[in-house]
């Protein structure tokens, strides 16, 4: 069953510094392209260890499901 | 769930070493134009901020020293230090300064100026160096442009270590010049029509904006 959140990236602010990505316990962020973080939402479990370790706060978790 | 280490984890030992040999040996300051190349042929050629990502010992060591040596607040960056305005107006600022230093060289290298044994902290106070410049049989230039480095490292460094103590570990990553030079690069190189989340597909619209449909 998935979580009720996820991590959403604010492209605006990440600086694709990475530090998500080490810090995810399912691999579910991948740095695009050197360009920004990106979640994989299937994967993702909304723990939120990236969120707080985001340095540019470019991460932010959300309910799943609210905008389909 | 515990990730594997691997080499290039351990690079956070780079940064104290460089510092180091600076201090006895100006001319080691040398060594840290790798830091600064490495950086823009992995963005240039390969397209990707790996640099960043896995190998850059000074973001290896301000999580070294933030996350498990507990020094850092942990609070949130401020929102003007992660703002565009700050991190391009740093980015050319730094830059600026770099170029600045290339002059004083080229100044030296000339014989228009005399060699300073000196490093300059924040672009503004000189501190006396001359401990690690024994006159070598290198030329003058080299000596200049060393000690220049040498102090645009350790400012860098220390401003790292002032913004992890207040804030969090990497918030010095948040305006990094190289990290935001690589940015751009990477930005030009990414393809287009590719920008849209793996994700939405499989679990509907996470609103990323990816696909450049405005959230509503």
């Amino acid at each position: 069953m998935p979580s009720k959140r996820y991590a959403r990236v604010d492209r605006d602010y990440c600086v694709a510094c990475g530090c998500c990505v080490k810090v995810c316990p399912m691999d579910a962020i991948a740095v695009w392209h050197g360009v920004e973080a990106r979640v994989d939402e299937a994967r993702c479990v909304g723990c939120g260890r990236c969120a707080k370790e985001c340095p540019a706060g470019a991460i932010e978790l959300a309910e799943r499901g609210i905008r389909q | 769930m515990k990730k594997a280490k691997h080499w290039y984890d351990h690079l956070w030992i780079v940064t104290p070493i460089y510092l180091a040999l600076g201090f006895f040996n100006i001319l080691f300051a040398w060594l840290g134009m790798i830091f600064f190349c490495l950086p823009l042929f992995i963005a240039i050629f390969g397209g990707s901020k790996l640099y960043c990502n896995r190998y850059c010992d000074r973001g290896q060591f301000l999580s070294l020293l933030g996350g498990r040596l507990k020094l850092s607040a942990n609070r949130p960056t401020p929102n003007w230090m992660r703002s565009k305005w700050f991190r391009y107006g740093f980015l050319v600022f730094f830059f600026a300064m770099f170029f600045q230093m290339l002059w004083v060289t080229y100044l030296v290298g000339s014989g228009a100026q005399n060699l300073s044994e000196t490093v300059k902290l924040f672009w503004t106070f000189r501190l006396p160096w001359d401990w690690a410049y024994h006159g070598e049989a290198v030329a003058p230039w080299v000596a200049q442009f060393a000690f220049g480095f040498y102090s645009l490292m350790l400012t860098s460094n220390l401003i790292g270590w002032i913004v992890m103590a207040l804030f969090k570990p990497r918030s010095w990553c948040v305006f990094c010049p190289m990290g935001t030079m690589t940015q751009l690069i990477c930005k030009l190189r990414a393809p287009r029509g590719e920008s849209v989340q793996t994700a939405c597909s499989a679990q509907g619209c996470a609103g990323c904006a990816g696909c450049g449909k405005k959230e509503e």
